[in-house]
């Protein structure tokens, strides 16, 4: 396990109280809390290094340059990128996969096409897909999931039989934890002749990512779910693929000459981000990076899987509990009900003890219908958790327990 | 401090008589004859309600409703099918005017003995982001006459 206390001690925001109890945040699958060299990392380009990139003549937008493609040369790295063009700075996975989608989508996708996605995919790895399969007249194919939450690999292996076009899904489930086997699916997806787009809004937090290994085409990340800023992440794609894409977003910087009616674009990776980009918001992540593999993503995949085992236990103990997901080979999402009391009610029982998840249904409505729920309440660990807060999280619900008369008060 | 129990605020909002509301809701189905009707849904936490009126003149003489979501929003769609039947659709909106004033922490309005059990929600005022479940059947209602 990690030392959480010492942890916690980087991070000012963790040091403050909720209702009058010490913070117990387990909402990291919404956005992580930052550490204060991340702070640091944003205030100090603001204080010495800001200037617009790509375009100053002078020294210090040279270092406002620099300080970006560091940056992105520091993405590559995190997750053996092929290479450092390969990384588009994206305000964050929900871009990078709209990118995709109406980039790649709507150049290669055509009428009767199929695209892949899953029962487990967020809304931002789907909609943009039906919206893209709307315009075209392709169709969206929804492969299944398991009793135990697992992607169903012969309905896997049927949907491929189509030769979709795409295929997406998630390398880990934001709402049930469940580490998808990615680079397998990567390889049957190309067997079928499929591009592959990996979701790594939830894994590249939690675990160590080599795309290069997983063997995908596209991968998004974001910045915020890996203690870095709001607004930052990035789509990490093979270059061949990236070059031979029509631009996304028109504007200054992805251009290389304008004529009145016509223009050429700049190379990779400046064709795909058109205007001023976020600098400190790819600062910032390179900042979270340099502090993530300051642990070693090894030990935080490790100690998160601790704390969700723990947690898991302790909740299947009390009476009334439902845990989803599978038990094994999973992330540190846990996502529960509790009889009839709706995860709403339960959010708000425990935020008067500081204990802070989400109730909802996290983003993934086609999964919630499939797990024959409106709603679940979930706890998502990170590396400044520890026992006490699953502790904390069991000893709050016992008093929602005891409101809706499960336990005794 | 005993954390074994919850705080009194708490207490406050899951009271016995809307945990009732919530389990066992009065009015609940579908209303033959329906003259208005409308469904509103909360984004953000997936409360739902479908709620049915049968206005004969000015008077709503019956209404029903199908939802799901918390206790709160639930339990108050029970209470308000209650209080506004059989009662004028004028008196039935002032009443939703009450409701909001007790939801801001009215304390005249929590003392109305008009608003029969709803009164119970006067405790959701400390709870500003579950306001809105408490509303949603009311503004169901006003959406519903609206047209």
């Amino acid at each position: 396990m990690l030392d959480a206390a010492r942890i916690r001690t980087d991070f000012p925001l963790l040091r403050q109280q909720e209702n009058k109890h010490r913070i117990v945040y387990l909402d990291n699958a919404a956005t992580t809390q930052k550490p204060q060299a991340v702070l640091d990392a944003l205030a100090n380009y603001y204080r010495t290094t800001n200037a617009n990139v790509h375009r100053g003549a002078y020294d210090l937008a040279i270092r406002a340059t620099e300080a970006y493609e560091a940056a992105r040369s520091r993405v590559a790295r995190f997750v053996n990128a092929w290479a450092p063009e390969g990384v588009v700075f994206t305000r964050g996975t929900t871009e990078a996969i709209n990118l995709v989608a109406g980039s790649y989508g709507r150049a290669n996708v055509r009428a009767g096409d199929t695209v892949v996605v899953t029962a487990m995919d967020h809304h931002s790895n789907l909609v943009p897909w039906q919206i893209l399969c709307q315009e075209k007249g392709a169709t969206i194919r929804m492969v299944e999931i398991t009793e135990d939450g697992r992607l169903d690999l012969s309905d896997f292996g049927r949907a491929l039989e189509r030769r979709p076009k795409l295929v997406a899904f998630p390398y880990v489930s934001n709402a049930l934890g469940t580490i998808n086997p990615a680079a397998q699916l990567a390889r049957l997806a190309h067997a079928a002749g499929a591009v592959v787009l990996v979701d790594g809004a939830q894994s590249t937090p939690h675990l160590r990512v080599d795309v290069q290994a997983l063997d995908c085409d596209f991968y998004a990340l974001s910045g915020h779910k890996m203690l870095g800023p709001m607004g930052s992440g990035a789509l990490v794609a093979k270059p061949a693929l990236l070059d031979a894409m029509p631009p996304y977003h028109g504007g200054g910087e992805m251009i290389s000459r304008v004529w009145d009616d016509h223009s050429t674009y700049n190379q990779l990776p400046h064709k795909f981000e058109a205007g001023t980009p976020n600098v400190e918001g790819a600062v910032g992540l390179a900042a979270a990076i340099d502090y993530l593999e300051g642990i070693g993503l090894d030990r935080i995949a490790e100690h998160e899987v601790a704390l969700a085992g723990a947690a898991i236990e302790q909740l299947s103990r009390i009476e009334g509990v439902t845990v989803y997901g599978p038990r094994d080979h999973r992330a540190g999402v846990v996502s529960f009900t509790y009889g009839d009391i709706h995860p709403h009610d339960i959010a708000t029982i425990l935020d008067q003890d500081g204990v802070c998840i989400r109730a909802g249904h996290h983003c993934t409505q086609p999964l919630m219908r499939r797990l024959n729920v409106a709603a679940t309440a979930r706890a998502s660990f990170y590396v400044y958790n520890d026992r006490d807060d699953v502790t904390a999280l069991t000893t709050a619900l016992a008093k929602a327990g005891a409101l809706f008369g499960y336990v005794p008060a | 401090m005993d954390t074994s129990r919850p705080e009194p605020q708490l207490s406050a909002l899951y009271q016995e008589l809307i945990l009732d509301h919530y389990r066992r809701p009065r009015n609940k189905g579908t209303l033959e004859g329906a003259t208005h009707s409308v469904a509103l849904n909360n984004p953000l936490c997936g409360d739902e309600i479908d709620l049915q009126l049968r206005l004969e003149g000015d008077v709503i003489k019956d209404v029903r409703f199908i939802g799901r979501g918390c206790s709160i929003s639930q339990a108050a769609a029970s209470m308000m099918t209650q209080v506004v039947k059989q009662r004028r659709l004028a008196d039935a909106l002032a009443l939703a005017d009450r409701m909001s004033a007790m939801m801001h922490g009215d304390e005249a309005a929590a003392r109305d003995r008009t608003l029969g059990d709803l009164r119970a929600l006067a405790g959701v005022a400390k709870f500003p982001v579950r306001v809105k479940c408490a509303m949603l059947p009311w503004n169901a209602l006003k959406d519903a006459v609206k047209s």
